[in-house]
Parts: structure tokens; C-alpha cells; sequence
């Protein structure tokens, strides 16, 4: 199982001189499997880059949506392989009391947001609401399971030949815990984590910062690597960068945080471009 | 053991942030979390039971109509959210674990998740100061 990192910020795309080294764009993560199966786990701004370098004969590609906040579908309508016609695409998302998940990719996916319709599309489109929480995918069992972030959101596990990727790119484990981690019972996204060969995880604040934006549902790069040792897993990957976050200040609270709790696991920052074959 | 549904989760955070009593159950009843202002009128602190299977705590306490008669489990109104997952409401009399007889009013209502997952109830109650 291949992972590459597409886009690795949150919130908002932000390029420049600043954020070369981590990456400007939003989300976007590939799998592949031993067998060829393609997931693709968001579709921030990150996927357009994706796009470019599909296989021309790609016949299928499953998207994996953990929720529709801007940033995680942006670079949806720019992924090249929904221009060609007959690419079977399966979206995945997690589901509303009120919408369809067809109806609020929609809200974006049509005029005034957007000059295309999704029903314009020359691709055949399917849609998929989560729950249910296992879905097999060719050789991958996908396991989805809702999370603490504003909004229906999931996070996903990946599992194929006894290993396990977990993604979860927006996720606020310490919203209302008094001390954190907490127990693993009562913890978000636990069960998805637990024992992980990799991690991908927001890691968005400093811990002062997480201070001053309690509730916007995301973790400080402290509580990550706390969240990861509660799940024993063997590498974290820090994700969904914050846009404010310059490669410097990046590297200064890595080295901050990794030198004051010395975690036990590998700790890899997540960088654009950056390619993972994970257990290895 | 593995992890609680996240809307539970959420809810016994709520719950320790309240400074009602609340009492939260699985979907067979099993009592999971129960907060402080909860183990007041219990009369017990949720360190010392730990989460609880529905027959015991439905028992545990005695329940009972004003002139002493008991009700039983499946009368009180949490079990009923739980069985019939419909809100329920009843005041009536509990012997709390430190002694004390106490009336008590509680609401009831079951926990719908979305894609209508069913993942539990929530007790919300007070003591009746008469």
C-alpha cells in the first residue's frame, strides 16, 4: 500500500515563498494498493495535481470524502479524470439528515460557485453515504466512523494485507476533555487509529494556538502526537497544516514538540509530494 | 475496549460541563456515564460503579410510585426512550446509595445519530424539593 501526499494544508490554500517546502494545498491524499486499486482521500486543492497524473486508461477511482468543508473539495471539479468519458467514479461522504450527499457537492458544483454542473459531467457517478461503516473496495476494507469536527464528518481506516492507514485530516479529540488524552473508550477516532501502521493526522495549532480556537475542530500538533500514543500506532504523519504556517514555523514546532514529549513512534511532517509505502 | 459512538462521546462531554443531572445509557440500557451533579442524588460517585448493566442500575435504586410502590425497570422512563425510543417523563421516589429518599423528576429521549443510528439515551433530572 503506496500513500502519496497530494496536499497537506487545511483550511485554506495558501502558496508562496513561505510554504514551498509543506505544500500550499488543501487535502488530498492517494492510495494504492498491491493490486492497483486507487482511493483518493479528499479532494482539496491538492487532487488537480492528482489529476495530472492519472494513468489514461484509469477505468475507475473512488473518492473518499471525509466531509464537504471547502477545503476538502475544491480541486474536485479540476481532477482530469472526471473530463473523460466513461472513468466510473465513486464518491464517498458522510451522510446529512436533510441532503443527499449529491445535493450539497451541488451547493458548490453548479453556478453561481461553479460554471459546471456535476450532472454535466461526462463520467458515470456514483454516490455513497456513510455510515455504513465497512465498505470493501477492491483489495482495501475501508472502515469509516464519524469523528469530532464541526459538521458530519468521518475519518477513515485502510486496511489491506494486515496493515492499516488511518486518515483523519479535521479532528478535535480534546474538545470538552478536561485533561487530554483521555481514555481510549471515550476518546474520537480511537477506534480508527488503534495501532495504525500509519497515521495521518491533523495537527493544525501550536498548543497556544489551540487555546484561542477551542471548538473550531482541530487538534494542536501536541494533542496529535498525544492522540497517536493513546492508539499506539507505528508512524504519524502531521497533516492539514494551518495556512498561516510558515515551512520555518513548521519545523520550529516539530522540533519544539518532538524534543519536549519524545514520542515513541515515528513522527514524519507532512510535506507535499511526499511518498509513503506504508509498514515498510 | 473499544471506543464509545461519537455521539456519546459528545454527550458525556456535555454532561461534565453541565451542572445538571445527567445519566447516559447504550442502546440496551447499559448504564455508560452518569456526572457529578448526578452522583449527588444517587448518592454514589461514577468513579466507584464504573458503567453499570441495565438490570442492576434499574434496581439498584429502588424506584417507587409516591406511596412506596415500586415500578418496575421497564416503567421508568429511560428504559422506556431506550425501548420505545420516544421521549418519556415521570416523577416518582428513588432510595439513593447514601441513605437518603429522594423524589426525583427525570426526562428521557433517545439519541438518534445520523443516518438514524440509534446509539443510546440520555436521562436529564432533578430533585423535587417540596
Amino acid at each position: 500500500m503506496k500513500a502519496t501526499l497530494w496536499g497537506t494544508r487545511g483550511s485554506l490554500a495558501s502558496p508562496g515563498p513561505d510554504t514551498v517546502r509543506y505544500g500550499g494545498n488543501t487535502s488530498c491524499v492517494s492510495v494504492v494498493g498491491s493490486q492497483g486499486t486507487l482511493l483518493v482521500l479528499d479532494a482539496g486543492t491538492g487532487m488537480r495535481c492528482l489529476g495530472l497524473d492519472m494513468p489514461p486508461d484509469l477505468r475507475r477511482v473512488d473518492i473518499l470524502l471525509t466531509q464537504l468543508h471547502m477545503d476538502h473539495i475544491q480541486g474536485l471539479p479540476f481532477f482530469a479524470p472526471l473530463r473523460r468519458p466513461g472513468v466510473e467514479v465513486h464518491i464517498y461522504g458522510p451522510a446529512s439528515t436533510t441532503l443527499t450527499l449529491r445535493s450539497r457537492l451541488m451547493r458548490y458544483l453548479s453556478p453561481p460557485l461553479f460554471p459546471v454542473s456535476l450532472r454535466e459531467l461526462p463520467v458515470e457517478l456514483h454516490y455513497h453515504e456513510l455510515p455504513p461503516d465497512i465498505v470493501e473496495i477492491g483489495e482495501f476494507t475501508v472502515k469509516a466512523q464519524l469523528i469530532i469536527h464541526p459538521n458530519p464528518t468521518v475519518g477513515y481506516r485502510i486496511e489491506s494485507e494486515r496493515l492499516a492507514l488511518t486518515y483523519i485530516p479535521d479532528h478535535e479529540p480534546a474538545l470538552g476533555v478536561f485533561t487530554f488524552p483521555h481514555s481510549k473508550e471515550w476518546t474520537s477516532g480511537f477506534d480508527l487509529a488503534e495501532g495504525a501502521d500509519l497515521l495521518i493526522h491533523d495537527s493544525q495549532y501550536t498548543t497556544e494556538e489551540y487555546r484561542n480556537r477551542v471548538g473550531f475542530g482541530h487538534s494542536s500538533l501536541e494533542q496529535a502526537l498525544g492522540f497517536a500514543k493513546l492508539a499506539e500506532v507505528k508512524e504519524l504523519i502531521t497533516f492539514h497544516h494551518d495556512p498561516s504556517h510558515s515551512d520555518e514555523m513548521i519545523d520550529r514546532m516539530l522540533a519544539e514538540s518532538l524534543g519536549e514529549l519524545r514520542p515513541d513512534f515515528k513522527v514524519t511532517p507532512g510535506m507535499e509530494g511526499l511518498e509513503i509505502v506504508v509498514g515498510s | 475496549m473499544s471506543q464509545q459512538e461519537i455521539e456519546v462521546i459528545l454527550s458525556r462531554h456535555l454532561a461534565e460541563h453541565l451542572a445538571m443531572p445527567i445519566f447516559i445509557v447504550d442502546p440496551d440500557g447499559n448504564m455508560l456515564f452518569y456526572n457529578e451533579p448526578a452522583e449527588a442524588i444517587m448518592g454514589i460517585r461514577y468513579q466507584e460503579t464504573g458503567s453499570m448493566p441495565a438490570h442492576e442500575w434499574s434496581t439498584l435504586f429502588q424506584p417507587t410510585e409516591q406511596d412506596g410502590t415500586p415500578i418496575r425497570p421497564e416503567e421508568l422512563p429511560l428504559m422506556l426512550a431506550t425501548m420505545k425510543r420516544h421521549p418519556a417523563h415521570r416523577r416518582f421516589w428513588i432510595h439513593s446509595l447514601d441513605g437518603a429518599q429522594r423524589q426525583i423528576e427525570l426526562t428521557a429521549f433517545p439519541l438518534i445519530g445520523q443516518a438514524e443510528r440509534y446509539v443510546g439515551a440520555i436521562a436529564i433530572f432533578w430533585e423535587i424539593a417540596e
